[in-house]
């Protein structure tokens, strides 16, 4: 790591007050009062959700897709302190913060979603727990891994306090929250996948597989790289700073090559199982099934040459292609390839999406409040 | 220099230590499990069913629950499927002139819908908090709602579309049958099946509803044949209550006495199939048609229970916490080295 000089950390500093974070705070304004009734009057009342379809967006994507979206800590710290790509370092931070702010709202997304929130200390109460629950590992692991990000966040307000010995302290013990944090996430990420595992024939073929878990992992990663693509392209241009493309060049080949295994996977389950007619079927399973492996393959060809990778705008698109992809199997996974039977529909009302799009705006407002107030972003020269 | 031999040193020690993982625990397949040999359950005959849903009466009234209306003028309990608060329902199939019952064109037929309490049921292996379990002797799946988080990976998980959720409340439950276990300490057995008039919901042990069934379907259609009502008594309890002690297997299971209410009918036109003999393992709720059970709305499952794959992955990958521990190990041995304390005044430094 001694090789690599980076800009250390620096606050970003600047306003709070801006159009973007005005605009979140009506978004979380919005989805505070929508909650409010939901838990005065129960799920029902704001939701369409039904027994056909028990899981909504809030699941689907505030949850499984939105921590797929909160990879990028995962996917970078396994660069820089497994793989030891030092190079790499000056992404560690705002990655993890992303990510730090992607699980704990999935946390609470979760509470939101529950029915009977108050019985939520069962799932760690020995006498209640039932480890042959994937729901079980999922919960376990997320709670776990929220509090392993949080330790490993903290130098940064340890720093911004100056309080050295704490971080001192802190620091010594930190490679091994660094491994938790590597391990944790490979195991609830391919597990998010076994949750679809015991729907059985519910879950068109085309999604249900027992390469779930492998599909949902690999998928994560790469996702997870697709993110800082797309944060570091995006944080860039609103602070006006110069895009980190000798990283980010490098860290695409990368995401790249587990890309290409991906869908070799992808694409060999569906055939070995025999699955891959049902994608010929005219249904809209099938045109998912195929906006999704597009949203694959695209990238491969759009920066697969090392002068595309160059590119940021090409970065950038590919990033946002995948991010595009992963959530779009998770979302036919859990609620377009879902049937159950009987005749149940479900499309989520405004007031759905406005908590999920509230969620989205408390992971934004907290990411410009924390890289414009703390060591997150490497120092540079402001070009206001 | 160093980074790209410890770049592979990282990649070959987890690796390595992903494959000791896997290969320290055994790649066992979790077998689907079968019914408990006591298992309780019921027998549901299509064709001796003629759908005066007295058994969805019945089972309101044992269970506690509202009634819920489909009509304007709400004057009767009218529910059109199974919910939160309908824990049990006859469901009627027509087909064109609906000339006859039991016959798929131009015809009719009914069939039951309730939790076929299976052999190896995803609700209870999908339930994170065991709110849902299974009673290792009677077989029932039960709920308990205080321990129920309102997660409903059970209602998502169940092939039937079983438990069910009171969406309209804010503290809603999951609703479902639970054979009454609730009134079995009563000697009462499901109220579905006491009070149904001609025994097309029979309760019973599974395996004396199975060999019930099986003799049913052997039965010559149109023909004469004998059929109980209520609750199944085995030819082996019979003998038993006739010995002059008077104790025998009633006494012993706890029944409530109740007269032979056997009576004679022509037999029906019967698929042959017992739906939820093989079904998912098998179940413990039985089913007789004369029209495809898929018409009717039961699912065409395959013979291996979801539950089982779901933990087969599940257990293979973090049975012990081995695989998961040796991950760890690696990964803490290999950030060890690369997570360097003077990192951070290596930053200072910098810029």
């Amino acid at each position: 790591m001694a090789n690599h000089q980076h800009a250390a950390p620096a606050p970003v500093g600047g306003s709070l007050v801006n159009i973007v974070t005005l605009s979140c705070g009506v978004l979380i304004a919005l989805m505070a009062a929508i909650l409010m009734v939901r838990f005065l009057f129960g799920l029902g009342a704001v939701t369409a959700l039904n027994d056909g379809y028990p899981w909504g967006i809030w699941i689907a994507v505030d949850v499984v897709i939105g921590s797929a979206f909160a990879c990028g800590g995962f996917s970078v710290a396994m660069l820089v302190y497994i793989f030891n790509k030092g190079e790499y370092h000056p992404l560690v931070r705002p990655a993890l913060l992303a990510s730090l702010f992607g699980y704990t709202l999935a946390g609470a997304g979760v509470m939101f979603d529950l029915g009977r929130w108050w019985n939520v200390w069962n799932m760690f109460w020995p006498g209640s727990i039932n480890p042959n629950s994937v729901m079980f590992e999922v919960a376990v692991c997320i709670s776990l891994y929220i509090v392993v990000m949080w330790i490993e966040f903290s130098p940064v307000v340890m720093e911004q306090f100056g309080k050295r010995d704490m971080k001192k302290k802190v620091s010594k013990a930190m490679f091994f929250i660094i491994a938790l944090g590597t391990v944790l996430p490979m195991m609830h990420q391919s597990s998010l996948g076994t949750l679809l595992v015991v729907m059985g024939g519910q879950v068109h073929p085309l999604w249900q597989t027992p390469a779930l878990p492998l599909l949902y992992l690999l998928s994560a990663i790469f996702m997870g790289y697709a993110v800082v693509l797309f944060e570091s392209c995006l944080t860039s241009t609103a602070y006006r700073r110069k895009i980190e493309t000798q990283m980010l060049t490098p860290m695409a080949k990368i995401m790249l090559g587990i890309l290409a295994v991906f869908i070799v996977v992808r694409l060999g389950d569906v055939i070995v199982r025999g699955a891959l007619p049902k994608a010929f079927v005219p249904s809209v399973e099938a045109l998912m099934f195929w906006l999704e492996m597009a949203c694959f393959i695209a990238p491969l060809i759009l920066i697969g040459a090392e002068a595309n990778r160059r590119n940021p705008a090409k970065l950038f698109l590919a990033g946002v292609l995948l991010m595009l992809g992963g959530a779009l199997m998770r979302l036919s996974g859990f609620l377009i390839g879902y049937e159950t039977g009987g005749d149940f529909n479900y499309f989520p009302t405004l007031a759905e999406v406005l908590v999920t799009a509230g969620m989205f705006a408390a992971e934004v407002l907290g990411y410009i409040i924390i890289t414009r107030r703390f060591p997150v972003l490497p120092r540079e020269e402001a070009i206001h | 220099m160093g980074t790209r031999r410890d770049f592979l040193k990282g990649v070959l020690a987890s690796g390595a230590a992903a494959t000791a993982g896997a290969v320290a625990v055994p790649a066992a397949a979790r077998e689907t499990r079968s019914r408990p040999p006591e298992a309780l359950g019921l027998l549901y005959d299509g064709t001796l069913c003629v759908g005066c849903k007295a058994c969805v009466a019945a089972c309101k009234e044992a269970n506690n629950n509202p009634a819920e209306f489909s009509t304007v003028d709400h004057l009767w309990d009218t529910p059109l499927d199974t919910s939160g608060y309908t824990f049990n329902l006859i469901k009627m199939y027509r087909n064109g002139t609906m000339d006859a019952k039991d016959q798929e064109t131009n015809g009719y037929a009914f069939m039951k819908t309730s939790c076929m309490h299976c052999a190896d049921p995803s609700c209870v292996s999908a339930c994170p908090v065991s709110a849902m379990t299974k009673d290792p002797e009677t077989g029932v799946v039960g709920y308990n709602p205080d321990k129920c988080i309102g997660c409903r990976y059970c209602v998502a998980a169940c092939p039937f579309g079983i438990p069910k959720y009171q969406y309209d409340s804010p503290t809603g439950r999951i609703g479902k049958c639970e054979l009454c276990r609730h009134r079995h300490k009563d000697g009462h057995y499901s109220a579905c099946a006491e009070v149904c008039p001609t025994g097309a919901t029979l309760f019973g042990r599974t395996e004396d509803l199975l060999a019930e069934a099986k003799r049913r379907i052997a039965m010559k259609p149109g023909e004469l044949n004998r059929f109980p009502r209520g609750r199944l008594r085995p030819a082996q309890e019979k003998m038993l209550q006739g010995q002059p002690d008077g104790k025998g297997e009633r006494k012993r299971k706890g029944w409530r006495h109740e007269p032979d209410q056997s009576y004679e009918t022509p037999a029906g036109k019967y698929l042959q199939h017992v739906y939820g003999e093989k079904e998912y393992g098998g179940t413990q709720v039985l089913k007789l048609s004369g029209v495809n059970f898929e018409k009717l709305g039961m699912p065409n499952l395959p013979p291996d229970a979801a539950a089982a794959m779901s933990e087969t992955i599940q257990h293979n990958l973090y049975g012990n916490l081995i695989m998961p521990f040796a991950v760890l190990g690696a990964m803490t041995w290999v950030a060890k080295r690369n997570v360097k304390p003077e990192d951070e005044s290596s930053d200072k430094e910098g810029s």
